[in-house]
């Protein structure tokens, strides 16, 4: 019965899942500790003040797009298939809208806290590096999400079951590997 | 609304819910307020940016933590949750379901950041980093099992409150939970990081 499961039950279930996720964090922490990741967290300044929050939101944008996917292919509202449909080009819009202004958003306000306690910031630097890393994350993200979804969906898999994982294991370990993209393609051009 | 044009106007509505303008209104005081608390550990992570970028297994720590930290929480918010509709939830240590639920959650950190200890400082020599075997798994298990007892506080507390407010636990646990350890799983790693390094 639910809700009954002893303690070893419980271990015995979650384990896996909590095993594929650190073999992911360690995928991302590993890209984070190389040695270009560390260069550039001393020579951009804020770098290590926006990664938790630009992390965050990559779960917040994503999750809810693909809950969002999923509750529609459950209500028959959209149909799992790749064509020009309102709702489903809304919702990719709409999350791509959210997770662009919000990469802006954290860069400004990261320079704004840089300020505040009297530190080195370039506003510009911070925004080319979120516009960049946000972009290439939004761009994996929807259409991993999508595939994930749709095929999934049509080989009898419960989207709401799969999106969790999907999010939170490409969104970290992608979403630093962007962020690295970041720094070298702002450093390029500054 | 008048009842001859319900059929059009439930569907105004799905559509309404599907609105571009709709979904990006919601989202975005919650994603901007959201990154404002991350903030939080981000100002945690920049004071000890020497330290860790002197010592790359201390960087490796930092996303695995978080993740792992969320992860065990949003098992226990859900069980807890679910365990409230059923009925079977009651604050008190003589309850099964809730020592089963503790114990779980124990066994699991024990087991995970254990691993991860030795991964990090693995992972931490190879991109020469020179931190002892020793240090990385006692940073990482100190701080893994003092994440394990907030999981299960703020857990226990969340479902609490939400129940006794009134609002649907299954909706504000885990976002609130999850967000917490972040923050708090930075800030706890820190913390013993300053003890230990």
């Amino acid at each position: 019965m639910p809700g009954h499961d002893t303690a070893r039950d419980v271990y015995r279930q979650a384990l896996p899942v909590i095993l594929v996720s650190l073999v992911a964090g360690l995928f991302s922490g590993t890209i984070l500790g190389s040695e270009t990741m560390r260069a550039g967290i001393s020579e951009v300044p804020g770098l290590l003040l926006l990664l938790p929050a630009f992390l965050a939101t990559r779960g917040g944008v994503y999750g809810s797009l693909g809950a969002r996917l999923s509750t529609g292919l459950h209500q028959g509202l959209i149909e799992p298939r790749f064509r020009l449909d309102r709702r489903l080009t809304n919702a990719i819009i709409a999350s791509f809208i959210n997770g662009m202004t919000v990469s802006v958003f954290i860069a400004v306000i990261t320079f704004l806290w840089l300020r505040l306690f009297g530190n080195a910031g370039n506003l510009l630097e911070l925004v080319g590096i979120m516009v960049v890393a946000g972009f290439l994350s939004a761009v994996l993200m929807i259409s991993a999400l999508i595939a994930v979804i749709f095929v999934g969906y049509r080989r009898g898999l419960d989207p709401d079951n799969v999106i969790g994982p999907v999010v939170t294991t490409l969104g970290d370990v992608f979403g630093i590997f962007f962020l690295l993209v970041g720094i070298y393609v702002v450093g390029a051009v500054v | 609304m008048s009842s001859d044009d319900t059929g059009a106007g439930s569907d105004r509505t799905y559509a309404d819910e599907w609105s571009i303008r709709r979904i990006v209104r919601t989202m975005i005081p919650l994603l901007a307020a959201l990154s404002v608390l991350q903030l939080a550990s981000g100002t945690i992570l920049e004071t000890y940016e020497e330290t860790l970028v002197r010592n790359p297994a201390l960087l490796v720590l930092v996303p695995v933590q978080i993740g792992t930290a969320g992860n065990l929480a949003s098992i226990t918010c859900s069980r807890l949750t679910t365990q409230l509709y059923l009925g079977t939830y009651e604050l008190h240590p003589s309850n099964p379901d809730l020592r089963a639920n503790v114990g779980a959650v124990f066994a699991l950190a024990g087991t995970v950041f254990g691993v991860v200890g030795v991964a990090a400082w693995g992972i931490g020599v190879a991109l020469g980093g020179t931190l002892g075997l020793g240090r990385v798994l006692l940073v990482s298990l100190v701080s893994g099992m003092l994440l394990a007892v907030l999981v299960v506080v703020a857990s226990v507390a969340a479902v609490e409150i939400s129940y006794r407010v009134g609002l649907n636990p299954d909706d504000t646990t885990i976002p609130v939970v999850t967000n917490l350890c972040d923050v708090a799983g930075v800030l706890i790693l820190f913390a013993v990081v300053s003890l230990v390094v």
